[in-house]
């Protein structure tokens, strides 16, 4: 049971001797096994509120709890893919997958079964004694995301992963998420700016308005997904056609046009 | 402004010319009759002089087993410079208290030149083995210091906290990810360190008894014999360059390795 729960949270920053409030009062429960997008203008405090439920940040006021147990500093039980990847350049990919198993004391045995078997999910087969700058941004992402599932964590956060890369790749990573989470089905936070992608991966999505950070609203997609039938969808750009994502996907868009300044040009 | 830049003959033409430049000025200088040939020899007279040293003795030992144990101080001096420089730096990175309580005495002790330990070594250690390593630690020390701590600091905060959220221990996370991520500035600290222990080599072997390239010039002087003296220069200078040449090798593959 991986719940994470963020009870009236806040975040303010001291800057140049002023505070100002970048996240308020933020209630949110992401359910076992929910896979829950929160999408936002930049610089609503999206990544700040993953950064809370991983321990990397803290909140000002309120609490982050994941299984009843307050966050306070980063684990393994909290697995975070970065956006800019984060593997360590001096270690090889298989040596990448392991460094979080051996943290955690696994048997080899053991560690060489559950690294084989995220390698070849990820399809990074033959690549396991290359070193990441020798691998494209797609694969990059892949030994990340790789690394964290490895785990086997209660939850994991996701922070705009597929924001670093070109739109192609991307869409094929999207796919190979949407694989992998109906494989091993895990409680997912996961942080984007990109509204279709949002819809397409997630369970519910919770779209937040510009600074100070609230939650402006959070939509239901599993039952959308589940009377469409998305999952037996092959492609990306065919569940794209789907009326009901077509509607989900306008609506984010509308909230997200409010949450715009005036002169905001994006 | 950018400089153009060369073709790889036009570049060793050049380093040719100014070699053979330097070359010729000295020898006209030498021949000139200004001055004796004992006082300024030809470049021809110090070959000669050293290709004898590498054959017969002088002052004990050939110029291959003084050169042999002035490597053995360098590498004593060196090498102790970094194993304290490199976890003393790593540590300061981490611990701002220790930072700041190393930083002060470290700044003001830097200033002092490796020469300068001289009579301090001497007085400390005699004529043991004591006090040139003392003093090419000296040299050697603070450039590997300085880039360790440096290196450390400027660690990409992403690899720490990928770090942290993989579990790693204290002890993990500063040698798997800390030491690691450091090691391209290690290694160019390292190279300056290596340059400077050298140079130091010297001064170092002024107070020591028997052997050493320093001790073989410091007895040429006594003897008036300059092509023995520069004998010396030219043994040290070959010497450092290829001592450079190796770690920048060493440099070489490592950022290869890492794609940089």
């Amino acid at each position: 049971m991986a719940i994470i729960r963020f009870e009236h949270v806040d975040r303010v920053f001291h800057q140049n001797g002023q505070d100002f409030t970048a996240l308020k009062d933020i209630n949110l429960e992401v359910k076992d096994r929910e896979f829950v997008a929160i999408v936002g203008p930049s610089g609503c405090g999206k990544t700040t509120c993953m950064r809370m439920a991983a321990g990397l940040e803290h909140p000002t006021g309120g609490t982050v709890s994941v299984d009843g147990v307050v966050v306070r500093a980063p684990g393994p039980d909290r697995a975070v893919v970065f956006q800019q990847f984060a593997l360590f350049p001096w270690k090889t990919v298989w040596d990448n997958v392991e460094f979080g198993l051996l943290s955690l004391g696994i048997a080899e045995a053991e560690r060489r079964r559950r690294i084989e078997h995220y390698i070849g999910l990820m399809g990074l087969h033959g690549y396991e004694r290359a070193y990441p700058h020798q691998l494209s941004g797609g694969m990059q992402q892949r030994v990340a995301i790789a690394r964290a599932y490895v785990l086997d964590p209660k939850v994991l956060l996701m922070d705009e992963p597929f924001g670093a890369l070109d739109a192609q790749t991307r869409v094929v990573m999207q796919e190979e998420l949407v694989r992998l989470a109906r494989q091993h089905p895990r409680t997912v936070l996961f942080i984007t700016h990109a509204v279709e992608e949002a819809v397409y991966l997630a369970d519910r999505i919770v779209v937040m308005s510009r600074r100070p950070g609230t939650l402006r609203e959070i939509l239901d997609v599993k039952s959308a997904r589940q009377a469409e039938r998305w999952d037996e969808i092959e492609r990306i750009e065919d569940v794209m056609d789907q009326p009901t994502f077509v509607h989900l996907r306008t609506h984010v868009w509308k909230l997200l046009r409010e949450q715009q300044a005036p002169g905001d040009t994006h | 402004m950018l400089q153009p830049r060369l073709a790889t003959n036009r570049w060793l033409q050049l380093s040719a010319i100014g070699a053979i430049g330097f070359l010729a000025v000295w020898t006209s200088a030498a021949l000139s009759g200004l001055t004796s040939r004992d006082f300024l020899p030809t470049p021809w007279d110090v070959l000669q002089r050293f290709m004898h040293l590498v054959r017969e003795p002088f002052s004990g030992a050939t110029l291959g087993m003084h050169l042999l144990s002035s490597l053995q101080r360098f590498g004593m001096g060196f090498g102790l410079a970094a194993l304290v420089g490199v976890p003393l730096g790593l540590l300061m990175a981490r611990f701002r208290w220790l930072d700041r309580l190393v930083t002060p005495a470290f700044e003001a002790v830097r200033f002092v030149a490796p020469i300068a330990w001289v009579p301090f070594a001497a007085l400390w250690f005699g004529t043991g083995i004591g006090g040139p390593v003392l003093i090419i630690f000296m040299g050697a020390f603070p450039p590997v210091l300085i880039n360790t701590y440096r290196g450390a600091r400027q660690v990409d905060l992403k690899y720490i906290e990928a770090a942290q959220m993989l579990g790693a221990s204290h002890w993990r996370a500063m040698t798997q990810v800390m030491l690691p991520a450091t090691v391209p500035s290690i290694v160019a600290g390292l190279r300056i360190s290596a340059g400077l222990g050298w140079q130091s080599l010297v001064g170092a072997e002024l107070i020591v008894a028997s052997s050493g390239v320093g001790y073989l010039m410091v007895k040429g002087q006594a003897a008036i014999s300059t092509a023995t003296v520069m004998s010396g220069m030219l043994a040290i200078g070959v010497v450092g360059v290829i001592i450079d040449a190796a770690l920048r090798r060493v440099q070489l593959t490592i950022e290869t390795r890492r794609g940089l």
